[in-house]
């Protein structure tokens, strides 16, 4: 806490000593002034995005329902599928080699769709995004402090889901390329996921997004991939399955980190669309009240 | 710069829909003023306030504030300009102190937080969420939020509704001291005594226009009354007869006698007048109170006496 001049309740046009002006009226400690004299303007972009992406990440990770959504859940999935032989995921994989990569495909929809598409539909209700929109931090300022929000999430779940992978036995086949590849994939997951979330957001009432986005993710859960495989699925069904944000996450990820592609070019053109898709969407339909 | 009001509001339209919210409403702030907006619910208020907070675009008409246009100037206003909505805004579960030091990263040269709290009655509440706060508790925070960035100009949009009167009395003091020290307050409020003791210039409006505009003293000052109590039924013409030329009197309810000088205080012969009519006729007043009018007196004689939705 920084020493401040305390005035107390100040009565009615109270100032402390003679009216000072000027950059140095709020010196320090002692300085003459007066207590509410004007001293606007805005902090630089940089420090204004940080502190909202610090702030939206201490509220996501103290969030239970959050939490159990963006960790618990892919964790579980992650040992429980890999201890017990529930599945048969065919041929040429250990399980664990096969979860890894769908289990972080879940993680990125997670964070990037359900918990975003729900905290910003409360926020929108809560008048949150209202109140933001009277502060110095500009829109692009608030939607960069969520990008940064999500990515930094992601980074922490996919450290987590890596490492119980690795302590469950997985050794990825993977090419030298899977280094850009991977992040590649995640990121535009995660704008293809964000523009659906904030379409989501923006336009249903919070409790309709709730639950549209649960809804969507346990459905997407079931038939993106990402324990089940794709190849269970009736045949005619499978290439649609994979057109599916998920469907292309999960098996692009796969491909990298399992068969060692170097690179899936239709999952990763397929995510690319529906990141083009989403963002404009929720861009023209957006509506922050 | 700082010749320019503080908010400059000319012929504003604003219509939902087929209703019209505003309609055709001006008004000026000055700089270093507390002006307050009073008007019966739905009278246009939070509308007007919102339009030169840039939420939302006037359908005519022009408002300026700080001399800028509130939604093509939004950025360069937006530092200057701190705001208290009527309600909500803030996380429900982010800690009070957290809350206003993440805003406090938003500003150059911000209030310090810990230091704003204690201004606001809140210091024992730096870590309790939001949404544990008591309503009046909540109002204050974002009242704090409203001024964390050292504004030149804040609106409070019914600033102490739901305030107990020890947290309002707190407001008022703080609404005070602000103006005190050139910062300019534009509020919102139903609560005449509000109005009355903080506002340098009041407006009432109605229906989306202005119908008063002018300070407390002017508003309230401009007739006074005379009220007595006697028995039922006295002779009011012959009553008027006998008061100055321009008197109004009434009998409501039975017994209850008023006599109003429209545009004028009550002078000395007024109740010279009365007393001896009285006394011509064997009348004793129970009792008589010569008073000047409140402004919830203007107030209700200007929007009328019908509940509004």
């Amino acid at each position: 806490m920084t020493s401040q001049p305390i005035a107390g309740q100040p009565p009615a046009g109270a100032t402390t000593g003679p009216p000072v002006t000027g950059p140095q009226a709020a010196a320090g400690p002692g300085a003459p002034r007066s207590t509410w004299a004007p001293a606007p303007g805005a902090a630089p972009l940089r420090r204004m995005v940080a502190a909202q992406a610090a702030q939206e990440t201490r509220q996501l990770l103290r969030n239970g329902e959050q939490l159990t959504l963006t960790l618990v859940i892919p964790l579980l999935l992650l040992a429980a599928f890999s201890l017990e032989p529930l599945i048969d995921f065919g041929v040429g994989y250990s399980r664990i080699d096969f979860l890894t990569p769908g289990v972080i495909a879940l993680a990125v929809m997670s964070t990037a769709f359900t918990s975003q598409a729900i905290a910003t539909g409360f926020e929108r209700r809560y008048g949150v995004l209202k109140r933001l929109g009277a502060s110095p931090l500009s829109r692009t300022g608030l939607i960069t402090a969520k990008t940064v929000t999500v990515i930094g999430v992601e980074l922490l779940q996919t450290i987590i889901i890596l490492l119980v992978a690795l302590a469950l036995g997985w050794s990825p086949n993977a090419s030298p390329a899977a280094v850009i590849v991977v992040p590649l994939l995640v990121l535009l997951g995660t704008a293809a996921f964000s523009g659906f979330a904030l379409l989501l957001a923006g336009t249903l009432r919070a409790e309709a997004t709730l639950a549209a986005a649960n809804l969507i993710y346990v459905v997407l859960l079931g038939i993106g991939g990402v324990v089940f495989p794709l190849t269970k699925f009736p045949r005619g069904a499978r290439p649609l399955l994979e057109l599916l944000p998920t469907g292309a996450l999960s098996t692009g990820l796969r491909d990298v980190l399992a068969n060692a592609a170097v690179f899936p070019v239709k999952d990763v053109l397929t995510l690319a669309v529906w990141a083009v898709v989403g963002v404009a969407l929720a861009a023209r339909f957006f509506r922050w009240e | 710069m700082s010749n320019t009001a503080a908010v400059e509001i000319s012929g504003l339209v604003k219509r939902y829909g087929p209703a019209t919210a505003v309609d055709g409403l001006s008004l000026t702030a000055g700089r270093g003023e507390v002006t307050a907006i009073l008007g019966p619910n739905g009278a246009g208020k939070t509308t007007t306030v919102e339009v030169c907070e840039g939420y939302r675009t006037a359908d005519g008409g022009s408002v300026r504030v700080l001399g800028r246009d509130p939604v093509r100037d939004a950025a360069a206003l937006k530092p200057r300009v701190g705001v208290m909505l009527q309600a909500g805004g803030i996380p429900p579960a982010v800690p009070a102190g957290e809350y206003l030091r993440t805003l406090s990263r938003f500003h150059v040269k911000p209030h310090d937080p810990a230091w704003l709290l204690d201004m606001v009655g809140l210091a024992s509440h730096a870590k309790t969420p939001y949404k544990r706060l008591s309503g009046g508790q909540q109002q204050r925070l974002s009242l704090a939020a409203a001024v964390l960035g050292r504004p030149e100009l804040v609106f409070l949009d019914e600033p102490t509704s739901g305030m107990d009167p020890q947290a309002r009395h707190a407001t008022w003091d703080l609404v005070a001291a602000l103006r005190g020290d050139g910062v300019s307050v534009i509020l919102t409020t139903h609560f005449m005594e509000e109005a009355e003791r903080l506002a340098d210039h009041v407006v009432i409006i109605d229906h989306g226009r202005s119908v008063a505009d002018g300070s407390p003293a002017r508003l309230t000052g401009t007739a006074g009354q005379l009220r007595f109590r006697a028995e039922a039924a006295l002779d009011i013409d012959s009553l008027l007869a006998a008061l100055p030329p321009g008197s109004v009197a009434k009998e409501s309810p039975a017994g209850h006698y008023l006599i109003e000088v429209p545009g004028g205080a009550v002078q000395p012969a007024l109740l010279a007048a009365v007393t001896a009519w009285c006394a011509d006729r064997g009348v004793l007043p129970s009792s008589l109170q010569i008073e000047s009018r409140t402004l919830e007196d203007v107030f209700l004689e200007l929007t009328g006496k019908d509940l509004r939705g």
